[in-house]
């Protein structure tokens, strides 16, 4: 294998893991405000529908991309609704709404299956795609690609640098104390929910107009629940929902590659990596058995690695808010 | 003041009938059902000649009729399956991967045994083998929830993606047909180890009276057993049931084991009584459809048999639309959401005290 | 700050919380607000702090008449509140914890916040650090950044609840220490307590709330007797429990020891005999529960043995499962009647049936029947047996927990065994009580009622502080003599073994 291959494996990676990183993203953040957001198959699925359809329609893909944003967040809103104000289970709702939206799809976007239309176009970055190497992996395709690296490093320092941010992370730990520290609980649940939700919307028209350009049945199956699966993987930090989805990335373009060379498994096994990761991180992080096996290291040195390796859920993460 | 509110009652707990809860849910499912008959409109169709299409479609030939019978079954199955875990609490969206792996334990037992044992007795020890593995799949779902805290939805949304990597895996690799392997499954099994079928038609008898008489028993150990009165303390409100002393850990597992027993024999149904063949799809997505068919019926295991065939009808009704009317088949899941989002939000709104 | 609350009414339902109460705190003075559970003065500060909206009355800051409805308003005026249970984010850092709800811009300045943080917590002597997680921290450590938090936030008046329960004795010096010089810097301090000790030795002034109202203000020192007074002063209600007392020990303990991992209590050895009621006083959250929780074998001792009675002889009981417990004819009522004992959307028959299940697979639905149509009247239960018991009113729902207690127990624990229910209820469920003790039944319980812990116990055991008293038989109390104890000063077994000093105690 050459040089110029690995670098087309992970350019490759890097288109597979985009749509992925808008909805991690925004999952991470509506699950930082303590909802789980389960609808993200079918939000995913229905967007790339509405944005591709309001992007033939329109001729215009910021109107595509605009459209599917819109989408996902009334989906969300929903799940909001239900969820924040009638306080039923966001797990019934949100997987009624995965399966609903998945067939809502189907349904709707018949008439504009396999029909060519807008896509985004390329944009390679003046000067900085000749940088060797890091031009052609990352400067060589479209303002999209280009916006998920922005959304990352933006939404990571919104969480983690920004008041605001500290307060989203604050309502999603302990909204009662969150509350009597001045937020209003509620009105904030309901904001990054949609917010989120507007941003998984944004990756399914990333899949139908960019990654996958165009329509047909089925066009992002899996991706929500992989989304879902990974934004558990990064420990709901951005950052490592991102490194999740790169990781996706790859593994899927090796397989590809692989597949070329060896045909006789499908690369739908390999879609099964996220969800084992997932499952051993959740296994990983429940308990204390990770403390007691650190426990020969010295305290200060132990507490920066817990930190790192250990990740764990908003604490009302799926609770509802009982303001008394 | 906290001491007067309703304990956290989680969104499934059955309600008490008010009145006003009753008319709330007649008119979310008339307002569903109207959003669908716009949605319809919208693709320039009159659902007048839908709903005549898909009465035809799902009974409009002793073929069809059977169709929906053939998909009942495994449906029923599912569904009384679920009613446990909902009964103790637990989402088990788990469910589509436990009925692969049964699929694949009784593919497992059809290629192992055939022409070893006598053919009857192979596909009844195939439809034993995929029960057990259904069962093992739930439970290890259900050992992670129980004894590692780890919520079974996620756990249960994971395993399915192993399952359904590890059966195509299997398809593609070592139960390859021989020469190619495709995405239309393995090698057919011989006639002698197809399941009894109504004439030559899809649907089987024998399917069909597994399913139903477990659906019974479902009926059955919920009204009249003290194991479905546990189950529904331990679902309902854990802490008190612990001072009860009700032992939640076994009543769990046993959920856990119980359903996805159910949905392993749904598997292994689909292998010798529809497909003849392990195929990938072999759920044909039956689970989640279980999991809508649990939530609309709320806890009352009688409802299920109707909800399951108006579901298996609407299933099958909706395939010939594209031939038809040009319309997509996954109008019948539009409607299904649609009810089931109905009732899930009017439930809601019943119990919504808009104080603040 | 001046802090004037005037004609302050609060009701929960048919609860008048705070009934026409008007209080003033001095600026530059530290005041104390006394009264025993129930008195009214959590309800009070939470008015004051935002917690709670009072019906009517007045809050005037520094003369200035205040909106107070949320928190919020209240810090931004300059009330800050600390709560028992400390109101932060366990998984989050310290200084994350200081930044959450401070005003600024966009950006968090972690460099200056951490700045300020260290500059305060030295100010006041406070060694915490700043990169150290809340859910490691001693519970008197949350405290102290609770404080730095409301100060760097301006606070001019603090409000302190229950602040010296769960924390060490060098920690509470710490806080005293930092109250006295807030107080010099010309703040106001509001310290709610129930413990004497700590207003003698803290407060500048106090005032005493008993069942919702004001009942007294005066100048600290004062004799302490007079604030029992005030706080405790009135006849009790006479003890109408008949002897049911016998011989033989139900319930033996051997250096007891309980506690979560916020408080320790030592027990120590304590007998409790067949047809005996045990009443356990004092603010509630001082360790009366997990007491109830221990015994009912739901908690495990930290330390020492829990021994029960058994016709085959004493059975150690104290590492055995909670199920062994109820075997061995232990029965626990909690007080969350609809969270913890009963479960709202089963009804009275389906409760019967979990609780004494018929043998074999299937319910047995005749015979339930007239088992829960039997116990709805005998126990005059107001409902059906197909009533889910979530529809209930509390006092049908207590008459159905004690209807499903199992008819032959030795030991019965219960924890606000009338909370929420009218006389006629009350009266009838301690004939029900008492008609098992006179069959041998022993029975623990806890109330924050002092009148059914004077009515009904042979014996009473005083929390407070994280302590708990020696048993005292009901002929030898007195009101003021509860009272003292109820605010810290305990009879313990060290003390009362120095006043018998040769030989042990038999308790």
């Amino acid at each position: 294998m050459d040089f110029s291959q690995i670098i087309v494996i992970l350019a490759t990676a890097i288109a597979t893991a985009t749509p992925l990183v808008f909805a991690s993203v925004g999952e991470t953040i509506t699950e930082r405000a303590g909802v789980i957001n389960l609808s993200t198959e079918g939000t995913i699925m229905l967007a790339a529908m509405v944005g591709f359809a309001a992007a033939l329609a329109t001729g215009s893909v910021i109107a595509g991309l605009a459209a599917a944003a819109v989408l996902g967040a009334l989906v969300a809103l929903i799940v909001a609704f239900g969820a924040i104000t009638l306080k039923q289970s966001q797990i019934a709702i949100g997987f009624v709404l995965a399966l609903l939206c998945t067939d809502l799809s189907s349904f709707l976007g018949n008439p504009i299956v396999l029909i060519p239309g807008p896509t985004v176009p390329s944009l390679k970055v003046p000067l900085l795609q000749n940088i060797p190497l890091l031009g052609p992996l990352l400067f060589q395709s479209d303002l999209l690609v280009y916006a998920s690296y922005v959304l990352i490093v933006l939404v990571w320092v919104f969480l983690y640098h920004t008041r605001p941010g500290l307060v989203l992370r604050s309502i999603g730990e302990q909204p009662a104390a969150a509350f009597a520290r001045g937020s209003h609980v509620v009105r904030q649940r309901y904001f990054y929910t949609l917010l989120g939700g507007a941003l998984v919307g944004v990756g399914g028209a990333a899949f139908s107009l960019d990654f996958k350009a165009g329509w047909t049945y089925h066009l992002t199956a899996g991706y929500g629940w992989i989304a879902l699966a990974i934004v558990i993987f990064g420990g709901w930090n951005p950052l490592r929902a991102a490194l999740g989805c790169y990781l996706f990335g790859i593994l899927q373009s090796l397989a590809n590659v692989a597949q070329s060379n060896i045909q006789s498994v499908p690369t739908q096994v390999f879609s099964v990596a996220p969800f084992v990761l997932m499952i051993l991180v959740l296994v990983l992080t429940s308990g204390d058995w990770l403390e007691r096996a650190l426990a020969f290291i010295p305290p200060t040195a132990r507490r920066s690695i817990l930190r790192t390796i250990r990740t764990r859920a908003p604490a009302a993460l799926g609770k509802a808010f009982e303001q008394d | 003041m906290a001491e007067n509110a309703p304990p956290n009652s989680p969104a499934l707990s059955p309600t008490w009938q008010h009145p006003r809860n009753t008319w709330l849910q007649v008119g979310a499912l008339v307002i569903s059902l109207a959003i669908v008959a716009l949605l319809i409109s919208f693709t320039g169709a009159s659902p007048v000649s839908v709903v005549a299409n898909l009465w035809d479609g799902a009974f409009g030939t002793t073929d069809q009729a059977a169709r929906v019978i053939a998909t009942l079954a495994p449906l029923l199955l599912c569904s009384s399956g679920l009613i446990y875990t909902f009964m103790a609490g637990l989402y088990n969206l788990g469910v589509e991967g436990q009925i692969i792996i049964g699929a694949i334990a009784a593919t497992a037992i059809l290629r192992g045994l055939q022409g070893v044992l006598p053919a009857t007795l192979v596909v009844a020890l195939s439809i034993v083998a995929g029960m057990l593995g259904g069962m093992l799949w739930s439970l290890l779902a259900g050992v992670l929830n129980v004894y590692g805290k780890i919520s079974e939805i996620f756990s249960g949304l994971g395993l399915n993606f192993v399952a359904q990597g590890l059966i195509i895996y299997l398809i593609f690799g070592p139960w390859k047909r021989p020469g190619i392997a495709s995405m239309s499954g393995t090698e057919p099994f011989h006639q002698s180890l197809w399941l009894v079928r109504f004439g030559n038609t899809d649907a089987s008898p024998v399917a069909l009276g597994i399913a139903v008489v477990l659906l019974i028993a479902t009926i059955v150990v919920m009204r009249n057993t003290h194991f479905g009165l546990r189950l529904k303390a331990v679902g309902q409100n854990p802490r008190a049931a612990f001072l009860m002393g009700i032992p939640a850990t076994q009543l769990l597992l046993s959920a856990f084991a119980l359903c996805g027993g159910f949905a392993g024999i749904a598997g292994a149904l689909q292998v010798s009584g529809l497909f003849h063949r392990l195929v990938p799809a072999i759920s044909s997505n039956l689970g989640f459809l279980g999991l809508l068919v649990a939530m609309l019926v709320n806890f009352s295991a009688l409802w299920v048999l109707p909800v399951a065939f108006f579901f298996s009808a609407l299933n099958v009704g909706s395939l010939q639309l594209p031939m038809v009317l040009k319309l997509e088949s996954s109008l019948s899941g539009v409607i299904q959401g649609m009810l089931v989002l109905a009732a899930l939000l009017s439930r809601g709104l019943s119990q919504w005290k808009p104080s603040r | 700050m001046n802090v004037q609350l005037q004609h302050i009414n609060k009701h929960f339902g048919a609860v008048q919380a705070n009934q026409d109460v008007s209080f003033t705190v001095r600026a530059g003075t530290i005041h104390g607000l006394l009264g025993e559970n129930g008195a009214g003065k959590s309800t009070l500060v939470k008015v004051l702090s935002g917690y709670i909206t009072r019906d009517s009355g007045t809050i005037l800051l520094d003369g200035l008449s205040a909106e107070v409805k949320t928190p919020a308003d209240a810090i931004h005026a300059g009330v800050g509140m600390l709560h028992q249970d400390p109101l932060d984010f366990p998984p989050m850092t310290v200084l994350d914890n200081f930044m959450i709800g401070r005003a600024g811009g966009a950006f968090l300045n972690s460099r200056a916040a951490a700045r300020e943080f260290k500059m305060l917590s030295s100010r006041f002597k406070f060694s915490l650090d700043a990169n150290e997680t809340i859910g490691t921290l001693t519970m008197g450590e949350r405290q102290q950044l609770e404080i730095i938090r409301l100060l760097s936030l301006g606070v001019r008046t603090l409000i302190l609840d229950e602040p010296t329960t769960g924390i060490s004795a060098s920690q509470k010096a710490a806080l005293f220490a930092a109250l006295k010089v807030l107080a010099a810097q010309g703040r106001s301090v509001i310290f709610v307590s129930h413990k004497l000790e700590d207003v003698e030795e803290l407060c500048d002034e106090v005032t005493v709330m008993r069942a919702g109202r004001v009942v007294g203000n005066m100048p600290i020192p004062c004799p302490t007797s007079k604030l029992v007074n005030l706080m405790f002063g009135r006849e009790l209600a006479t003890p109408v429990k008949p002897a049911t007392c016998r011989e033989d020990v139900t319930l033996g303990t051997e250096g007891l020891v309980i506690g979560n991992n916020r408080l320790s209590i030592a027990i120590g050895d304590l007998s409790v005999h067949g047809g005996e009621v045990i009443g356990l006083a004092g603010l509630e959250g001082s360790g009366q529960s997990i007491f109830l929780l221990t015994c009912a074998g739901v908690m495990h001792p930290i330390a020492g043995r829990l021994l029960f009675s058994s016709p085959h002889g004493q059975v150690d009981m104290t590492t055995k499962p909670y199920h062994r417990f109820q075997r061995a004819g232990i029965g626990y009522l909690p007080a969350d009647r609809l969270r913890e004992g009963l479960i709202g959307g089963l009804t009275i028959q389906e409760h019967v049936v979990l609780r004494t299940p018929s043998p074999g697979l299937f319910v047995d639905r005749k015979r339930t029947h007239a088992v829960a149509d039997g116990a709805i009247k005998a126990y005059n239960i107001h409902g059906h047996t197909d009533t889910p018991v979530g529809q209930l009113s509390g006092g049908n729902q207590q008459r159905t927990q004690l209807a499903l207690l199992p008819q032959a127990l030795s030991l019965v624990l219960l924890e606000h065994p009338t909370r929420g229910l009218d006389i006629e209820s009350t009266v009838w469920v301690w004939q029900q009580l008492i008609s098992r003790c006179r069959t041998g039944s022993a029975i623990i319980f806890a109330s924050s009622d002092l009148d059914e812990i004077v009515q009904y116990s042979d014996r009473v055991i005083v929390f407070s502080g994280g302590r708990a008293s020696v048993p005292i038989s009901i002929a030898d109390l007195t009101a003021s003599r509860l009272g003292e104890m109820i605010g810290g000063n305990l009879e313990t077994i060290s003390k009362v073994a120095s006043e018998h000093p040769n030989g042990s105690v038999k308790l």
